[in-house]
């Protein structure tokens, strides 16, 4: 087709000239699954590029598309921002995995940064957070607020990451209280306030009177406090709008660091592809202010096994565990490693329920 | 495996239906009169705004449903104007009209986030609230409930049995006829669209003051697609967009609810089934010879 040759030249041309004009300034872009106002996940990393931004100044210009899908549009979104000039691209959804890398293919000068994916390239890092360390706490929580013993978690996609946090959860609320039950419900959503409200209620229906999300809006937490006596905690971003109750505390993403050392690193020219993952020691991963609707001894454990977190002397996932079909996975004092907790694609013992595939 | 209360999940039913049965009722009677608006989502949304902003600042929620209409109104008006009189292209005004929608919304949205609007009271019907399960199911919602089914209602016997209906299926089926007999053509059409603006408002604002009770960024996230998709599905009749709904809404409520009861059913499954199940039994109903309306899409101007 000679006219799509023509448009695809004529934005080549565009994308060319565009990084000419743009080579004193660097370009950074964010590729964002939800709209920046979301109150959780994308306005978390939107806050990031603020702060990259303001460390900068003249130096560096952002841009960002928000609301981008999952899946084959994605490829499209990211080719326009490297074709913009783009330097650095940022895209923080599990799902730009492929079209990250696919699109990385055909821009090698440009460096792209996944987040919570597992795939690298010559100019692809991954970058991810130990949101399962804050699950942790999250689970302690849990388990000591539960009265009816039933907790209800909203799932987004079954991908390592979600049963990571599920897993976590589980282990540290059954420690806190061995009666505990998890009742999951998988979203198959990010983003979707009016399903993450009516999959609350149905959970709150269901008896559960503490909700767990790994969902992105705030919509479960407005569910709860319509209902009144259920738990809730933030999740990604602080949602302190519902503090002191529902919302008791909660697992707050801190991109603006690496957002900062990686734009650094292009403009010096010292980019190289790297997989991060930290957790709450170096502060990627930080828990929101409990609350004194929590007591204050099951306060004290929680922000004790937080420390513990943050000084390396405590991992969640330590044995003796067992997978859901109880065979054995970490022995007693085994601590597991990334490898598998990258790739993990199984319930530990006691969850019901299957994982869906 | 722990019981779903059946009562609890058809009065959840009756509420997850009603945003998408305000906005396919409107765009209903707006693809009846023969215009073709894909701006649903958009209106929807700024409707969602409209309605939470001036419920918050006034704390009516009564105002703020007022303010829905009237928002998802005024933009439908810019659809009207756009399609009517400068008769461009109904596909691509509504693809832009619900993108500007998108837009405007989250301007407007700007300081709203995380604030609570006031509540809507149950409507107090008495007596008949208390009956054992039916007071539940049926008796004990808010008044948005009842109006989207008296819209149902009205907007059936309005194409049926009226004269008012008659003209605007006229206008919709050929409009070169009715100009000829000497209706209005643009003028039923503007109405018909202000009218879709006005449902389609309502519709985004009960999820914003009602469903989820908050204003998020995008919160209706193709609720008013389905709509769309609800009306041709239903073959543009009022009883099967309400039955089409009820099957939508009902089946992604129950779905969430046997996942939370721990049903062995693949998840996979039970996630498509809302958009499978509402397909299926409306493409059967609609064998008989149901068709769209026959000016449907096509710009009219006098002098053609």
């Amino acid at each position: 087709m000679t006219l799509t040759r023509l448009f695809t030249t004529a934005a080549l041309a565009l994308g060319l000239a565009s990084t000419a004009m743009a080579q004193d300034k660097t370009k950074v872009g964010f590729i964002y699954v939800g709209p920046i106002g979301d109150g959780g996940w994308t306005y978390e990393h939107d806050k990031g590029r603020l702060a990259v931004e303001a460390e900068f100044g003249d130096a560096v210009e952002t841009v960002y598309q928000e609301s981008v899908p999952e899946g084959a549009d994605a490829e499209r979104a990211i080719t326009q921002m490297a074709l913009q000039g783009a330097d650095l691209i940022f895209t923080t959804s599990f799902g730009f995995m492929e079209p990250t890398l696919a699109v990385a293919e055909k821009f090698p000068n440009v460096k792209f940064e996944h987040a919570t994916g597992y795939k690298t390239a010559p100019n692809v890092s991954t970058y991810s957070a130990r949101f399962y360390e804050g699950r942790a706490v999250q689970g302690h929580i849990a388990g000591k607020m539960t009265k009816s013993n039933i907790i209800g978690y909203i799932a987004s996609y079954p991908i390592p990451e979600v049963i990571r946090g599920i897993n976590s959860a589980y282990i540290h609320a059954k420690k806190a209280n061995p009666d505990v039950e998890f009742k999951i419900i998988w979203a198959y959503t990010w983003f979707d306030p009016a399903k993450e409200a009516d999959a609350a209620q149905a959970l709150i229906e269901q008896g559960a009177d503490v909700i767990l999300q790994h969902t992105d809006s705030t919509a479960p937490q407005a569910a709860a406090e319509k209902a009144g006596n259920v738990v809730t905690f933030g999740q990604a971003s602080d949602m302190a709008e519902y503090a002191p109750f529902p919302r008791v505390s909660s697992i707050i993403d801190d991109w603006a660091p690496y957002y900062i050392a990686r734009t650094r690193a292009v403009i010096d020219g010292t980019w190289e592809t790297t997989e991060t993952w930290d957790g709450i020691g170096p502060g990627m991963v930080a828990i929101g202010e409990i609350t004194d609707a929590v007591p204050a001894d099951v306060k004290a454990e929680a922000l004790a096994m937080k420390d513990a977190m943050a000084r390396g002397e405590y991992h969640p996932f330590t044995g003796p565990l067992n997978k859901q079909d109880g065979s054995v996975w970490l022995t007693e004092g085994e601590v597991a490693d990334d490898g598998t907790l990258l790739g993990m694609d199984f319930y530990v013992e006691g969850l019901t329920g299957q994982i869906p595939n | 495996m722990g019981a779903i209360d059946p009562t609890l999940l058809l009065a959840a039913i009756m509420v997850a239906a009603t945003p998408i049965l305000l906005a396919a009722l409107g765009e209903l009677v707006v693809e009846r009169a023969g215009v073709l608006n894909l701006g649903v989502e958009g209106m929807m949304i700024t409707g969602a705004i409209c309605g939470f902003a001036v419920a918050v600042n006034s704390g009516s929620p009564v105002l703020g449903f007022v303010a829905a209409a009237a928002g998802g109104a005024a933009l439908s008006l810019l659809f009207a104007l756009l399609t009517q009189l400068a008769l461009a292209n109904q596909v691509a005004s509504g693809l832009a009209l619900t993108l500007f929608g998108l837009g405007l919304s989250s301007l407007l949205g700007q300081g709203y986030q995380g604030i609570k609007p006031p509540p809507t009271p149950r409507l107090d019907l008495g007596p008949l609230s208390d009956i054992p399960f039916l007071g539940r199911v049926l008796f004990s919602h808010d008044p948005m409930v009842y109006l989207a089914l008296g819209l149902v209602a009205a907007v059936w016997a309005l194409l049926k049995f009226t004269r008012a209906g008659l003209i605007l299926r006229a206008v919709g089926e050929n409009h070169d006829a009715a100009h000829a007999l000497g209706y209005r053509v643009v003028r039923v059409r503007v109405m018909a669209i202000l009218f879709g603006g006005a449902c389609a408002g309502l519709g985004g604002a009960y999820i914003s003051l009602i469903r989820v009770p908050q204003w998020t960024e995008g919160m209706t996230s193709g609720a008013g697609w389905i709509a769309l998709a609800l009306v041709v599905f239903a073959s543009w009749k009022a009883g099967r967009v309400l039955l089409g709904a009820w099957l939508f809404g009902g089946v992604s409520v129950l779905q969430l609810n046997l996942q939370a009861a721990g049903l062995a059913i693949p998840v996979e499954y039970l996630s498509m089934s809302p958009y499978l199940i509402t397909i299926l039994v409306l493409v059967i109903m609609s064998a008989d010879r149901s068709r769209a309306p026959g000016s449907l899409g096509r710009s009219f101007h006098a002098s053609q």
